[in-house]
């Protein structure tokens, strides 16, 4: 349950940069490459973030697809988890896509005065 | 949804009490507050804490001269036991000391201390992985000779690990053959991270259903490069090439460089 660390780097992350306001929502961007279960975090989120300034906060993830570069033809191809190998046979690349794991942005309340 | 406006969001809702004239912008009970929030683009890396540890560990390393291997791998893989004969039969050759990590009980480290290699045990309670500020203070404690071989005994578990750089050159995983040829398949993101894999227990490989170059393709299907040697803990065989393998230092890459590519 590597989610619930995760989330207390996310809780702390967030009020460091939210200016002391309340954060409403906080967008999330997660590589499917990253072993992150969405759910996960979210159950965990739930609990991390009561009595903080992301207590009455939506968490939004935006799920990232894995995107590789073929380190011989050049050309771009979908990299699933389960692994994968260019078209032309190659299996030398670069990971383009898919290993994020970043608070992407946050939805600060004004104070009303 | 509101059906004077087509408004979907309701936890976008602020309500308020008015004072003054009715504005163009409330409808009945519904009030809207269009500039009630703000927006903040950001980028911020959320293993960015873990990192920069793992980063000052790396330094640590660099600057005593040491190697660090991340030794991971789901519990009952002969891990310790492969830690054990290692030390042992390699003691005299090169400084070594270990970083045991369990979320309880002393029990590894007494059986590496017995070696005579120095050791240090991290208890993470409820963690189900080793982060590297929890390495670092594990280091502090450590204080191992300059020139040694750093082994890091991770907590038995084939997910979470994977994602935490501890400041490591080369994560090893070692796959048993009583846990099944599919393991990599099944775990892929540890099999992705990790620059070798160790076949144990392959004195058992008559009395069990595994297939080794099934494994291996499975391992390579995933991270084209990963190396593989296979060998018995308790029975020795195939040691030679593992001891050889730690003695080429064929430790390069820090481990950071797969991370940077995405940075």
């Amino acid at each position: 349950m590597h989610e619930l660390s995760i989330c207390r780097n996310i809780v702390e992350l967030a009020q460091q940069h939210a200016d002391g306001c309340q954060v409403q929502r906080l967008q999330l961007a997660v590589g499917k490459l990253t072993a992150v279960m969405p759910d996960a975090l979210k159950f965990c989120f739930e609990a991390l973030s009561q009595g903080t300034l992301l207590a009455d906060a939506r968490l939004e993830i935006m799920e990232i697809d894995g995107l590789a570069q073929c380190a011989v033809c050049g050309l771009d191809f979908t990299m699933p988890v389960s692994g994968a190998r260019c078209a032309c046979g190659a299996t030398a690349y670069r990971i383009l896509t898919g290993q994020e794991l970043k608070i992407t942005e946050l939805e600060l309340k004004r104070e009303l005065s | 949804m509101c059906t004077t406006c087509g408004c979907a969001d309701n936890a976008q809702l602020t309500v308020t009490r008015m004072h003054g004239p009715k504005s163009a912008t409330d409808h009945g009970t519904h009030l809207h507050f269009p500039r009630d929030t703000r927006t903040r683009q950001l980028e911020l890396d959320v293993l960015g804490k873990n990192d920069r540890s793992a980063a000052e560990n790396r330094a640590l390393f660099a600057r005593q001269n040491m190697r660090a291997l991340n030794l991971v791998s789901s519990p009952g893989s002969g891990k310790t036991t492969l830690l054990e004969r290692t030390l042992s039969d390699l003691a005299g050759e090169l400084p070594m000391a270990v970083i045991e990590g369990d979320q309880h009980t002393l029990t590894d480290a007494r059986r590496i201390r017995a070696t005579g290699a120095p050791v240090v045990q991290l208890n993470t309670g409820a963690g189900c992985h080793l982060e590297a500020e929890m390495l670092g203070l594990g280091l502090t404690e450590l204080q191992a000779a300059a020139g040694s071989l750093i082994f890091i005994e991770n907590v038995g578990n084939l997910v979470c690990p994977a994602l935490f750089d501890l400041g490591e050159e080369a994560k090893v995983v070692v796959l048993s053959v009583t846990e099944g040829d599919d393991k990599p398949q099944k775990y892929p993101h540890m099999f992705r991270a990790a620059r070798l894999m160790l076949i144990n227990k392959i004195d058992l490989l008559p009395y069990v259903n595994f297939d080794v170059q099934a494994c291996i393709a499975a391992a390579r299907q995933i991270n084209p490069d990963i190396e593989v040697l296979e060998l018995s803990a308790t029975q020795g065989a195939g040691l030679a090439a593992w001891y050889d393998w730690l003695r080429a230092g064929r430790l390069t890459q820090p481990a950071e460089v797969a991370r940077e590519a995405t940075a």
